[in-house]
């Protein structure tokens, strides 16, 4: 059987890194180690763009894979650092609760993004379409960090992961999503970031921690 | 069956029972190197099993005839399977006999065996010993299983000579799984050859330790098969990393002699190479506490599925 | 039936023998001598030679019969296809050597007089035959009543202990339970033709739908008498309470009977399997499997660590009978015919090595009186003949090559690592998890195998009594051997066991004759890409490097040897209660997978004079569902008990209405 070609080879590579990193991030401690993780997710990223804009030549490609180097890789990792700094959150690390179980799930999901993803990648006509199941488990393997994290920041950092894989996914289901779209979500992406910089600032002068079990004594209800 | 088939063959055992103290021997070099100290010399584990062969063995009073027997068979086990994997020539007749599943089984063996060993005489630290074993090859078998497993998708046969074949044989390409895997092998290897992140293989006594507590009762020549199969063990999972992550060079039937006479010094590069990464991780790593050692291999095992389902999904 | 030859009726005589032996037991009913001695060997004779016949008969086409007994325009159908060939010569193999134990095992005064068991026993022995044999599905089920009811009475021997009362009754509960779902499911499968011959069910045509409903009550059923979770909660009740030899046959035997079942009717009688079927089978199968292995690492009774380990081997049994159903669903006869292969070495693997694992600890349990592995220790030096042989089962069991158990494991992993063929393309990732999971559970089953042989034979003796323990006498001996060979011959002859039994998947799955080695000693199928195994090879190739180690040593080096105390490491006294406990040696696996388990433990403050720490495992399935389950039929009950008023007027009212309400019907 012919080898793929050298660039859907790297793509490929590129989106089993993208996995892997995902994977990290579940079982990951600290949250210094987490944005770092992202900044690498995000590079990876960048570096898949530019492989598709390679192949396709499209250009608009280009401008998101160099807005995704300005803002995931160099952006949102040094804003979440300062913020860090400010917080003096930075030797902070959360207990993972049962890290082989939520690692188990994790691959649960993964199947079953595998299988959600088979039928729609026949779907697309796409080169890139088998990374599709890939961006479906980054996106749900997010989520999944999301869920089983206490630690605002922690959980900032899992909501940027998916909105990474969202982004991975359209690349690889549609060779990315239209322009407006793409900047729409990065200014989102930005105003989300700095919103909850202030919400971080709030929560702690509330609660003197950013543990978000703290926010379980808001409810009106007993 | 030719003639090569059968010299290949014998030649590969032999090499490994000769090469296999002095890896571990070039490991511990390239270990004192790194931690700056004065480094023994590669023929350092002859000379130990030199002397405790020559020595007397003392056998504990209530050892039953399963200790005295045990370090034969671990020792007879991991022969076995150093003339499976395919470390100088494919065209192995042994092979036939045994797939990789077959090896793991091997491997399994020698394993039961030595922690029933370890049971046998009843002190503490045997037990101690045994249980940790265990517990340690309960989640590294499966890894490695599944280590295998990739492997054989993509060259469609469990047969190790045919997978180094077929991955030798296919154009140069980027295998994601195969990556993972990797990973998830070396992970396998460090746990179950005892070294740094789950054992230490340099002490004696502490808390931690897995592999030497089970061989706490054994001496003089006993214990020098035991060290010897050891020694065979980290030889045997250093070849099969060659065989399934760097199949280049082992000698095909098509090559004829020449091909045996390119793959013993490419072995010899690739055990070099091999010792210094070795060396290199476990001096950059920190001894896991004991309970955090099924984490570790439950994250190797996780990576062998996770290549595994990549390997589908991609379908490379 | 007149007096022509064929294997069906000399397996009947066989059985009708056994059922003779059985009556003999009643001449003298006090007399151990007369039922150990003449009795259970001529019992394992007659085993003996149906396993001979079976054997004989599996390549013959399938014979029937109709035996004039029953009820009126019922008579008993009998059929003997390769697949009850199969399941005989498993029955009758395993029986010889558990008979030769037992003749040696039962003791006077021990519950139930032993003529009286001695005719239980053979019942039991000759119902599951009967129950292989059964061509129409009233013969079966009374075969499978008999069956159920004659091993309640032989778990409920030692009946004047409450927990062993209770156990039965447990036993009996679920056995109904599941008998009824068959007896559905038989009504099904008879599809409207009214006729409840094989024959007619195998001619109905069902939709696919009723033929799922069949399948769902049949699974339902035969998963109860499997003990697949979370219908096991049985097993390891009923198992521990039975005297050893007992246990070994529910265990090594009757279990199968379900597989039999099972087999029976998803690839015999409804003809045409769909393939999700297999999913659930294969679900179910290996959550049993993995649930059933982490739950006996952490036993500390012997029987009980045993009746879990069943509850995984059943567990992988089903795992390659549904695996086999998805081939088979999807038109990939040649991986079906490995997957059945697998399923079918495993039970005959299965039902010689935990035979011999429960006769070794039915020899131990005699001789020493305790089941608990905390009380034990040391007995390999006491009774090396029972740790020898018993030794070989563990590794078997372990799935260590050259023994059998790795056969089995192989054709098993080697099925599943090629089952990247199947269309639905979800079903492709999900069964290389499978793989996962059977190589999961085989590696624990190794933990428990170490734990159970090093706790009980290894070490020192962790009571003082245990010094005086005898080994087994020699018929208990000529048991385990027995059953030992049978484990190394299935273990190193692989291609000529596989080539026996393919006359059944061929007739299962409609194939033509496979080659499964082109070497007598070289097992290489035909759906496993080029992998190979060749064990006898294997096995050579160690024993002489071991020789040659031996003799190498022997002859170059002086050998000496010295006995010395053992190294206490530095501690003044080493005591065995330094060893590992049963509790201790499962600490791990408590520690790793502490969600499954429902745990209590106690431990002691540190201002304790005494100190004592205790845990007890319990299943989550009792509170999780069974308890609810009984509460919702207790209430139940509550309710249909106000029908009871006492009153002679409302039972008629009761009467009157339904009589009413049926001609309204009717008319």
């Amino acid at each position: 059987m012919n080898p793929l070609p050298l660039d859907l080879q790297l793509l490929n590579a590129c989106a089993s890194l993208l996995l892997l990193l995902s994977f990290s991030m579940l079982a990951q401690r600290r949250v210094v180690n987490l944005v770092n993780l992202l900044a690498l997710q995000g590079a990876l990223l960048c570096f898949a763009t530019v492989l598709v804009a390679l192949r396709t030549g499209q250009a608009h490609l280009y401008l998101s894979a160099a807005l995704t180097l300005a803002l995931k890789v160099i952006g949102l990792p040094l804003l979440l650092h300062r913020l860090i700094r400010r917080l003096g959150v930075y030797w902070d690390a959360e207990p993972v609760i049962n890290p082989s179980g939520t690692m188990l799930i994790g691959l649960l999901i993964v199947v079953f993004s595998f299988g959600l993803a088979q039928p729609l990648a026949a779907l697309a006509s796409t080169a890139t379409r088998s990374t599709l199941g890939i961006a479906i488990a980054v996106i749900l393997l997010a989520f999944l960090a999301m869920i089983t994290r206490r630690k605002a920041m922690s959980q900032v950092v899992a909501f940027l992961s998916m909105e990474n894989g969202l982004f991975f996914g359209a690349m690889s289901a549609t060779y990315g999503m239209p322009m407006v779209v793409e900047l729409g979500v990065a200014l989102d992406v930005l105003v989300a970031m700095l919103v909850l910089g202030v919400f971080f600032f709030q929560i702690r002068e509330q609660f003197d921690s950013l543990d978000l079990h703290h926010l379980e004594s808001l409810k009106e209800v007993e | 069956m030719t003639p090569l088939d059968i010299t290949t063959q014998l030649l590969q055992v032999l090499c490994a029972l000769a090469l296999a103290p002095a890896f571990l021997g070039w490991v511990n070099q390239c270990r004192a190197w790194l931690q700056n100290r004065a480094a023994p010399s590669v023929l350092q584990p002859y000379r130990g099993l030199r002397k405790l062969l020559i020595k007397e063995s003392v056998l504990a009073e209530n050892a039953s005839s399963l200790f005295r027997f045990a370090p034969y068979i671990v020792f007879g086990t991991m022969v076995a399977a150093a003339a499976i994997i395919p470390s100088m020539g494919t065209g192995l007749p042994m092979s036939l006999a045994a797939d990789g599943i077959a090896l793991v089984g091997l491997l399994a063996t020698a394993r039961v065996f030595l922690s029933l060993a370890a049971m046998d005489v009843g002190t503490a630290f045997g037990t101690l010993g045994a249980r940790r074993e265990m517990m340690v090859g309960f989640l590294a078998e499966p890894a490695l299983l599944m280590t295998l497993f990739v492997a054989a998708m993509i060259s469609h046969t469990t047969s190790l000579p045919l997978i180094a074949a077929e991955l030798t044989n296919r154009a140069p390409a980027l295998y994601p799984s195969l990556a993972f895997t990797a990973v998830a092998f070396t992970m396998v290897l460090l746990a179950e050859n005892a070294r740094i992140p789950v054992d230490n293989p340099a002490t004696h006594l502490e808390l931690t330790m897995i592999h030497e507590a089970m061989l706490l009762e054994y001496s003089g020549r006993h214990l020098a098969l035991m060290e010897w199969a050891a020694a065979l063990k980290l030889f045997n999972y250093a070849c099969i990393g060659f065989a399934l992550f760097l199949p280049w060079g082992t000698s095909r039937e098509a090559w004829g002699p020449a091909g045996l006479a390119l793959a013993a010094p490419l072995l010899l590069l690739k055990l070099a190479l091999a010792g210094g990464a070795l060396a290199l991780i476990e001096t950059v790593s920190a001894k896991l506490r004991v309970f955090r050692a099924p984490e570790f291999l439950a994250t190797a095992f996780l990576l062998a599925v996770l290549g595994l389902l990549v390997h589908l999904l991609l379908g490379d | 039936m007149g007096f022509t030859f064929s294997y069906l009726n000399g397996c009947l005589a066989m059985l009708l023998a056994w059922g003779g032996i059985g009556l003999a037991g009643l001449v003298r009913p006090r007399s151990v001598e007369f039922a150990g001695r003449t009795l259970f060997p001529l019992g394992a004779l007659c085993g003996a030679a149906l396993a001979a016949l079976a054997v004989a008969s599996l390549a013959v086409p399938a014979e029937q019969t109709v035996l004039p007994l029953g009820l009126p325009g019922l008579p008993f159908h009998l059929r003997r296809d390769a697949l009850s060939s199969a399941f005989l010569a498993l029955l009758g193999a395993t029986s010889v050597g558990v008979s030769l134990f037992a003749a040696g095992y039962f003791r006077r005064g021990e519950g139930t007089a032993p003529g009286l068991l001695c005719l239980e026993y053979h019942v039991f022995l000759a119902s599951m035959g009967f129950v292989m044999l059964a061509d129409d599905a009233y013969a079966f089920m009374v075969g499978w009543e008999c069956m159920a009811l004659s091993s309640y009475f032989l778990v409920t021997t030692q009946h004047r202990i409450p927990e062993i009362r209770s156990a039965g009754f447990l036993y009996l509960l679920v056995a109904h339970v599941g008998a009824i779902s068959i007896l559905l499911g038989f009504g099904v499968l008879q599809g409207g033709s009214w006729q409840f011959t094989f024959d007619a069910m195998r001619s109905a045509r069902l939709d696919p739908a009723w033929a799922s409903a069949a399948f769902g009550l049949a699974l339902f059923g035969f998963g109860a008498k499997a003990g697949l979770v979370p219908l096991h909660v049985w097993l390891p009740e009923a198992h521990p309470a039975a005297p050893s030899p007992v246990s070994a046959l529910m265990s090594g035997v009757m279990l199968k009977t379900a597989v039999y079942g099972m087999l029976r009717v998803c690839f015999d009688l409804v003809g045409a399997p769909q393939w999700w079927w297999g999913l659930i089978v294969l679900g179910l199968g290996l959550g049993s499997a993995f649930y059933g292995v982490i739950f006996a690492a952490v036993q500390t009774d012997m029987k009980r660590l045993l009746a879990w380990s069943s509850i995984e081997n059943l567990g992988v049994i089903f795992a390659g009978l549904g695996l086999a159903i998805v081939f088979r669903g999807s038109n990939l006869a040649p991986l079906a015919a490995l997957a059945l292969m697998a399923t079918l070495y495993h039970c005959l693997n299965h039902a010689l090595m935990k035979s011999i694992l429960f006769l070794g600890t039915g020899a131990v349990l005699h001789a020493t009186g305790e089941r608990n592995l905390g009380r034990l220790g040391g007995l390999i030096h006491r009774m090396p003949w029972i740790a020898w042989l018993t030794l070989v089962g563990v590794l078997a069991i372990a799935g260590l090559p050259p023994l059998n158990g790795f056969v089995s494991e192989w054709l098993l992993l080697q099925s599943f690592l090629f089952a990247g063929r199947v269309p639905e393309s979800f079903v492709n990732m999900l069964l290389p998890l499978g793989a996962a999971v059977v190589a999961l559970c085989t590696a624990l089953a190794g933990y428990v195998m170490v734990k159970f042989f090093g706790v009980i034979f290894l070490g020192q003796p962790r009571e003082p009594t245990l010094a005086q323990a005898p080994d087994g006498g020699i018929l208990e001996r000529l048991g385990l051997l027995w059953l030992a060979l049978g484990c190394l011959a299935l273990g190193v002859l692989p291609v000529q066991v596989i080539a026996m039994l393919e006359p059944v998947t061929r007739e299962l799955l409609h194939l033509p004759a496979l080659s499964w080695g082109s070497r007598w000693w070289l097992l290489a199928p035909p759906a496993a890409g080029q992998a190979s195994y060749g064990p006898l090879a294997l096995f050579a190739l160690t024993l002489l490097v071991v020789f040659i180690a031996l003799l190498a040593l022997r002859v170059s080096i002086r050998q000496r040897t010295r006995r010395g105390p053992a190294w206490d490491c530095g501690f003044a006294r080493l005591d065995p209660r330094m060893q590992d406990t049963a509790e201790g040696f499962g600490q791990p696996i408590r520690h790793i997978f502490e969600p499954f388990f429902a745990m209590h433990r106690e431990l002691p403050s540190p201002f304790d004079a005494a100190p004592r720490y205790r845990v007890a495992v319990g299943d989550r399935l009792w509170t999780l569902l069974y308890e609810p389950l009984a509460g919702i039929v207790r209430a139940a009950a509550d309710r249909a008990a106000r029908l009871q008023q006492g009153r002679i007027a409302t039972y008629l009212l009761y009467s009157f209405v339904t009589l009413i309400v049926l001609l309204a019907l009717v008319l």
